[in-house]
């Protein structure tokens, strides 16, 4: 029988290096360190191996660095950052290190967080909520979940780029374009106005992320100036042009230099990482609208501070720092994006801010984005 | 909301669904068959390394997987470039069905062949020798005994395969490919609409008890064990002959696809952004968390799951039946709909358990717990009750029987199941991303970090990185489970 011939010292081994390799890191906290105070333990299973002690918060980690991975202590201002560390990361590490003010951050997808703010309410954690457009900002805000910001704060950018009833602050900006192959297309042949790439001339070479936040930003402001039917208009004209939907700014981008497609409708900075990190110039171009129309749009990526954090002063240091001008100049420089805040110039390859007349409309009227989906949806888009 | 449910595009939608879930399913159980078989049952020269680089395309994240196939195979992707100077201006589309097919089986069809090649391992040859005795070729014995008796591994992986599809994100998006998960996806992002998200979530569930009923109708009441004693000992493998250049190829087409094709892509964006000046960051915190999470994930999740699979096996009856299918109830879902459900449910009435590594092992239990069921239940299957019932009547308590009579034997299922929650694990990411101890860095968030912005170079290091710490976990699991093999 098989019983016979299974060798249980192998087995034993076998376990033994398994569960050694699990507990190493709580051996090492528990030497190492005195404030193990918080009890993970209690596992979905009472009867989950005792030695599966889920106490392995990172700072078990011996080589971890202990700056950036230090326990959750009582006194951290805690950020939910839709935006990305490899975007921001740097930055709040340059506010860590001018403070001495301890920052934890979570990093997410921007909607996500917002609907794990809605989720968790009261209890959230989060002291501050730093998302990529005001969209998300104007979600939670109208929960009730933001305070209102102090004018030291407010005042520092131009009052279209924040919230109105001062609940959130734009950080950076991000302009609509239209992202061109500049091998199939030249800048000429591009139409006067964003709402002509219906024409039949455009069908088959066109990309668009219907699903993205952004370009939902941007229906919502053609819906407020131009009206729900021109919007669909446009939406039903551009799909009958059999425009390519992708799944993100990214991918249209992406395929407009690989020249899957001759043009997409994107933000304006995913061109200059492309750049960044091809070492030099891709086959692809950037063309503003600014004519004050919907295709001028520029959005923002900001913040506002949670109701009830622990932590509101520290989160406000961190919104100053931001938009003082170290905190701009890294948006300008790092991100691509346009500093709002006055005095910091933005790229020398971006069209410059002043001249670009946007549209006549507040960011907090983009936050009827019930309308918008539901527009989306009529037309099947998403 | 019943009239946002009732619309043509959920007819779409539910068409979509169910026509990549069958696709991928099948298309899945028809690769993995022939190459468990050949790893498991032939001389096929290089099997180890085979039985190894058939499944990592596992440690694949779907995200960057699709991606991946995409700069390979997209209409201006890297094979059209080697095809230009041939005069191919532009390859097929690769968007849609086609290709989101093409890139979930190649990634996922693993489920399959994981469970096959335990229960391949796990038949008596005693079965295979009969029937090669009463005269049955090598084919026949293949097609009339062992496909029978592997029938619950098949569905068993191939139940997996149907749910993860259906509760797929990364990779149908990436595709442009709509299906429910998409849609979910895109309220819950776009509109922070939970509601609309959550009728269609319950319409999910609904197709995964359908999905369900389906299994346990092939699953059938036949028994899989031995009756009678006999000795356990290795079977005896058919020699190939000529046939080893074609096995050879067959395998080398299925690795080449699934597994060298993304990694070179991988390997390309790192050399690219190496060369651009980037620096090379490996991110071995990350690495060391990644490894310590899931790992601890596929314990916990073994041991929830035998107790589950115990029930189903050696006392079959309804509650049984429903206790085993309730936990693949979180496995169909997409995670996003999962992790919201624990940041509402740890937020406001966990508190305790909120924001740690408990919570997150928590939730990949919920998420993963199937994968271990079904392959421990495969394995108990295979173990005849009369065993224990001797161990007992010898004296063995049921724990102590349990401890050293039925989990030895069925620890290659145990193994198997361990493997592919680790490999599952490794990779998630809406789970991770929400309920992760806050500043708790793995290398799926650290490739989503980079990734979700285009940072494609600094996405390969992670990516790559986690390649080899699952890689390294599958090889130790398979020495374990090799053991008893010379």
């Amino acid at each position: 029988m098989d019983v016979r011939r299974f060798s249980r010292r192998r087995l034993l081994k076998y376990s033994l290096a398994g569960s050694s390799a699990l507990l190493a890191p709580w051996l090492l906290a528990a030497c190492g360190d005195d404030d193990d105070d918080e009890d993970a333990g209690a596992e979905a299973d009472p009867e989950a191996d005792p030695e599966a002690d889920p106490e392995a918060d990172p700072e078990a980690d011996p080589e971890a660095d202990p700056e950036s991975t230090e326990e959750l202590e009582p006194g951290s201002l805690i950020v939910y950052s839709g935006r990305s560390e490899e975007l921001v990361g740097p930055l709040i590490e340059r506010f860590r290190d001018e403070t001495g003010i301890d920052v934890q951050v979570q990093y997410a997808g921007t909607a996500e967080l917002a609907a794990t703010l809605l989720e968790e309410g009261g209890n959230t954690p989060a002291d501050l909520f730093f998302a990529q457009d005001a969209g998300a900002l104007g979600a939670v805000a109208a929960e009730g979940m933001f305070v209102e910001l102090p004018p030291e704060i407010l005042d520092r950018v131009p009052e279209r780029f924040s919230s109105r009833e001062g609940l959130w602050v734009g950080l950076s900006g991000r302009a609509r374009v239209v992202v061109y192959n500049r091998e199939t297309v030249s800048e000429s042949d591009l139409p006067a106005s964003i709402l002509d790439f219906t024409d039949s001339e455009w069908s088959g070479r066109l990309g668009w992320a219907p699903t993205n936040g952004s370009f939902q930003a941007f229906v919502t402001a053609l819906r407020v100036l131009e009206g729900d039917d021109v919007a669909r208009d446009w939406l039903e004209g551009i799909q009958a042009n059999d425009a390519a939907a992708y799944s993100g700014n990214t991918q249209v981008v992406q395929a407009v230099i690989d020249g899957e497609v001759d043009a997409g409708f994107v933000n304006h900075y995913y061109l200059y990482r492309f750049e960044e990190e091809a070492g030099g110039e891709v086959a692809a171009a950037n063309y503003w609208y600014r004519d004050g129309g919907p295709g001028a749009l520029i959005n923002v990526a900001g913040a506002g501070v949670i109701d009830g954090a622990e932590h509101q002063d520290e989160a406000l240091q961190l919104l100053e720092y931001m938009l003082s001008d170290d905190g701009q100049r890294y948006f300008a420089d790092e991100t691509f994006e346009y500093p709002l805040a006055s005095g910091i110039d933005a790229d020398p390859r971006l069209a410059p801010l002043d001249e670009i007349e946007t549209p006549d409309l507040d960011l907090s009227d983009l936050d009827d984005l019930d309308g918008t989906l539901q527009l989306l949806t009529d037309v099947g888009l998403i | 909301m019943l009239d946002l449910l009732w619309r043509d595009r959920t007819l779409t939608l539910l068409r979509n669904t169910v026509l990549l879930t069958a696709i991928v399913t099948t298309a899945s159980v028809l690769i993995s068959l022939p190459f468990a078989w050949l790893v498991q049952r032939t001389d096929l020269p290089g099997r180890r390394f085979w039985g190894i680089a058939g499944v990592l395309p596992l440690a694949i994240p779907s995200y960057v997987g699709g991606y991946a196939i995409i700069a390979a195979l997209g209409p201006r992707g890297m094979l059209q470039g080697w095809l230009e100077p041939f005069g191919v201006e532009r390859l097929p589309e690769i968007y849609g069905l086609t290709g989101a097919s093409i890139t979930l089986t190649a990634l996922i069809y693993p489920y399959v062949l994981i469970t096959l090649n335990a229960a391949l391992r796990g038949i008596d040859p005693a079965y295979e020798e009969a029937a090669r005795s009463m005269g049955y070729g090598p084919w026949r014995t293949f097609l009339f005994v062992d496909i029978p008796l592997l029938r619950p591994a098949i569905a068993a992986g191939g139940l997996l395969v149907a749910l993860y599809t259906i509760g797929e994100f990364g990779a149908v998006s990436l595709l442009r490919f709509d299906t429910f998960t998409r849609a979910i996806y895109t309220q819950y992002t776009n509109a922070f609409d939970r509601s609309l998200a959550a009728g269609l979530a319950l319409l999910l569930i609904s197709l995964t008890v359908i999905v369900l009923i389906v299994e346990a109708i092939t699953r059938g009441r036949a028994r899989y064990y031995r009756v009678s004693a006999g000795g356990g000992r290795p079977v005896a493998r058919l020699e190939l002959g000529r046939w080893t250049a074609p096995a050879l190829g067959f395998c080398a087409l299925v690795v080449l696809l699934s597994l060298v094709m993304p990694l070179g892509v991988i390997v390309y964006w790192l050399a690219r952004g190496l060369s651009a000046g980037e620096p090379l960051r490996l991110v071995w915190d990350a690495a060391w968390q990644s490894f310590y999470v899931s790992g601890l994930a596929a314990l916990v999740a073994i041991v929830v799951a035998v107790p589950i699979a115990v029930l189903a096996v050696r006392f079959p009856g309804r509650m049984s039946a429903t206790v085993e299918r309730a936990s693949y109830a979180g496995y169909a879902l997409p995670g996003i709909v999962v992790a919201l459900s624990l940041v509402f449910f740890g937020a406001n009435y966990a508190p305790w358990i909120y924001r740690t590594i408990g919570m997150l092992v928590l939730a990949y239990t919920v998420r993963f717990l199937p994968q271990a069921v079904g392959t421990v239940r495969t394995s108990l299957l295979q173990i005849s009750p009369r065993v224990e019932e001797a161990a007992r009547s010898l004296g063995y308590s049921g724990p102590r029987t349990w401890l050293w009579i039925t989990a030895p034997l069925a620890r290659k299922g145990l193994l198997s199941g361990a493997a592919l929650v680790f490999l599952t694990v490794i990779k998630e990411l809406p789970a991770t991303l929400l309920l992760r101890p806050i500043g708790f860095d793995t290398l799926a968030t650290r490739i989503w970090g980079a990734a979700s912005e285009g940072f494609w170079a600094r996405a390969a290091a992670p990516a790559l990185i986690l390649i080899a710490v699952s890689a390294f976990a599958m090889i130790f699991i398979e020495g374990v489970g090799r053991e008893r093999e010379g």
